[in-house]
């Protein structure tokens, strides 16, 4: 029952509220699509999941920015004290750690800050000027009340008619073909 | 779930306000909040307002290029008191700007949906607000263009900063302040700004708005690591708000002028900050939903809950005075005893006064429900307190410097035309950032307004 349809990048539904987008993507799963997505205008609890997203990646990203922002500031304010440009006054040891935790701080703040805003656009492709789901009419209320819920036809299981098929099964309020032709 | 009900629910607080007027859906939000930008025509206010500004932006220009053609001796500064109104104003200005985080990140934390309609505009502040602190460390430098030495960098020289002095992390705190809380926005901003790019009509705002938008299509996926990543920076802005104020005290409390070198200074500075931040939010609150009838966005719930929380750190302030002075006595110490007498009795008692008259007394007004529901008590309430905390850094900075260990190092500061020049050309700046600020931008999170319609519709099925 599989087609392969290079001109269509998938099959989408559209939805009125959380709720229907929600049960919609669960169902879907359960039908066994693989390559489903969701577009929502705000985040809708538990669709990540419902369509298959175990984990973000962004907090790991972080976490690392952290680390190196830590050590790096650190690392470099040692450096430049005792190493490069060391001052001996009246005999103060050159690595005074405890006047170098501030400094060290607000870089470990900075570094894991960085990391997430650019991991996350980075995670997510952004920027993108061209998706072909801006293709189909109508979704630009996407980023107002809309829900869409789009089944791409790189999946096994898509058959553009069935597929069709089944959106208007789980209550889309319109099916619409997205084509990859711009 | 937990069992405790949702705090909305509970029959003793269901008087309150709500957060956002009765009768709105996902569409007709985004439609009130993205009018202002995309269809409005500017009124009759917003031109007035913006040509005032931009004067007074110019008169800034005017101060700034006085200021490098002639040096820092156009000031009021002298010696002993190199610490002019350059100082009290960068002060001023960078605690204004932290409510801003704390609104968009403690209270987001806190899981406080009050913050939903006042976070974007109060980022923006706290933006604009850094923007013009940062101007004057950099002038007070006297040679600004030569400001790039406190960042450590290769130089021929072979010279390194000190990183064991406070003005050095203050580069780092107020640049880490700047850079994150942009992003904070910008992060904030971006579902935003594909809903305007989506109902923009003319070619150049979809151009404009597509390319800030960076392709934004509210996918599932992106959504649920952009929360990711919005929660991790909001857990990392609250700590770094409550650094950068500690750190700017620290440029006060580890020097060992009298009035100064006090361990107090880190908590009473941030609350202080605090406290200002929020007088200034509702001053631009207040004024904003009147010019564009927001006023069921920010309902009377927001501004009745800034105001106690500005009575509340306003009393954190009230007793970070008195612990001054009780540790002054206690100490016994004769420099910090007669500095404590001369905020009283001194040149610059009537600053102290006018200063306990805007901070602690008159902001008590607040404890009555009948002041905090009236707006315009409440605007000039805001106003006072905006002056209080001016006169605070005031001073703290010139009483202090004034009155060191030696008569013969007294001295006396008054600002001249430039001083005033150049803050009333920050106060211009700051106005004329939010000016440009509203029409061009969602003065209001649209994405999160939608969110807090979807949630008062679900919480209306489950009592139904």
């Amino acid at each position: 029952m599989t087609e392969h349809r290079p001109d269509i990048y998938g099959v989408m539904g559209e939805f009125l509220t959380p709720e229907e987008i929600l049960h919609a993507a669960t169902q879907a799963r359960q039908a066994g699509f693989k390559y489903v997505s969701a577009y929502t205008p705000f985040p809708v609890e538990g669709l990540a999941h419902a369509i298959g997203f175990p984990r973000t990646g962004v907090p790991l990203l972080t976490l690392t920015g952290g680390l190196l922002g830590c050590l790096g500031g650190f690392g470099m304010q040692y450096w430049c004290s005792a190493i490069a440009y060391p001052l001996n006054i009246g005999g103060r040891p050159l690595n005074s750690w405890p006047a170098f935790i501030p400094v060290t701080f607000e870089l470990t703040i900075l570094g894991a800050a960085t990391f997430a805003v650019i991991g996350m656009l980075a995670l997510n492709l952004l920027p993108q000027p061209y998706h072909p789901v801006f293709n189909v009419e109508g979704f630009t209320r996407a980023t107002t009340d809309r829900f869409f819920l789009c089944i791409e036809s790189r999946d096994p299981k898509f058959h553009l008619a069935e597929t069709a098929r089944f959106l208007q099964g789980v209550h889309a309020h319109h099916v619409h073909e997205v084509s990859n032709a711009e | 779930m937990s069992d405790i009900e949702p705090l909305e629910n509970q029959p003793e607080l269901r008087r309150l306000d709500p957060v956002l007027g009765p009768g709105h859906t996902y569409a007709s939000v985004t439609d009130k909040i993205a009018a202002v930008v995309l269809t409005r025509r500017p009124s009759k206010g917003w031109i007035l307002g913006f040509s005032v500004s931009f004067c007074l932006v110019m008169a800034l220009f005017v101060s700034l290029a006085w200021l490098i053609t002639k040096g820092v001796g156009i000031w009021g500064i002298n010696i002993p008191i190199g610490w002019g109104f350059a100082i009290v104003n960068f002060v001023w200005w960078i605690g204004i700007g932290h409510a801003g985080t704390l609104i968009s990140a403690i209270l987001f934390l806190l899981n406080q949906k009050w913050r939903t309609s006042i976070n974007r505009f109060a980022e923006a502040m706290t933006l604009f607000a850094v923007a013009c602190a940062g101007i004057f460390p950099l002038i007070h430098t006297g040679r600004p263009w030569m400001a790039y030495y406190m960042m450590p960098y290769p130089s021929t020289m072979g010279i390194w900063p000190q990183f064991r002095s406070p003005l050095i992390w203050d580069v780092f705190a107020v640049s880490t302040y700047g850079t994150v809380s942009l992003m904070f926005w910008f992060v904030g901003l971006l579902p935003d700004l594909a809903t305007l790019r989506d109902r923009a009509k003319k070619r150049t705002q979809q151009v404009i708005y597509g390319i800030l938008s960076m392709g934004w299509r509210g996918s599932a996926h992106h959504w649920y690591r952009y929360q990711s990543a919005y929660l991790l920076l909001a857990g990392l802005a609250t700590p770094l708000v409550l650094s950068v104020h500690t750190v700017v005290s620290f440029d006060f409390a580890v020097a060992i002028v009298p009035g100064w070198h006090t361990t107090i200074f880190p908590p009473y500075f941030v609350a202080g900050a605090i406290y200002s931040g929020f007088a200034m939010v509702l001053t631009l609150a207040i004024p904003l939903r009147k010019a564009y009838g927001l006023e069921e966005f920010i309902t009377m719930r927001h501004l009745d809950n800034m105001a106690k929380v500005m009575l509340a750190t306003g009393l954190i302030v009230a007793y970070g005075y008195a612990i001054e002075f009780f540790m002054a006595y206690y100490s016994g110490n004769k420099f910090d005893v007669f500095l404590a007498e001369q905020r009283l009795h001194g040149p610059y008692s009537h600053f102290y006064f006018a200063l306990i008259l805007c901070n602690i007394l008159t902001p008590q007004v607040l404890w009555f429900e009948k002041v905090r529901r009236n707006v315009v008590a409440l605007f000039v309430m805001s106003l006072v307190v905006n002056t209080g905390m001016w006169l605070e850094r005031f001073v703290i900075v010139v009483i202090s410097l004034t009155r060191d260990f030696m008569p013969s190092a007294w001295g006396r500061y008054s600002a001249t035309f430039w001083d005033y020049g150049t803050f009333v050309g920050t106060i211009g700046l700051f106005v004329m950032l939010i000016f440009l600020f509203v029409r061009a931008l969602p003065a209001i999170a649209i994405a999160e307004m939608r969110e807090l319609v979807a949630e008062q519709a679900e919480s209306r099925e489950e009592k139904s």
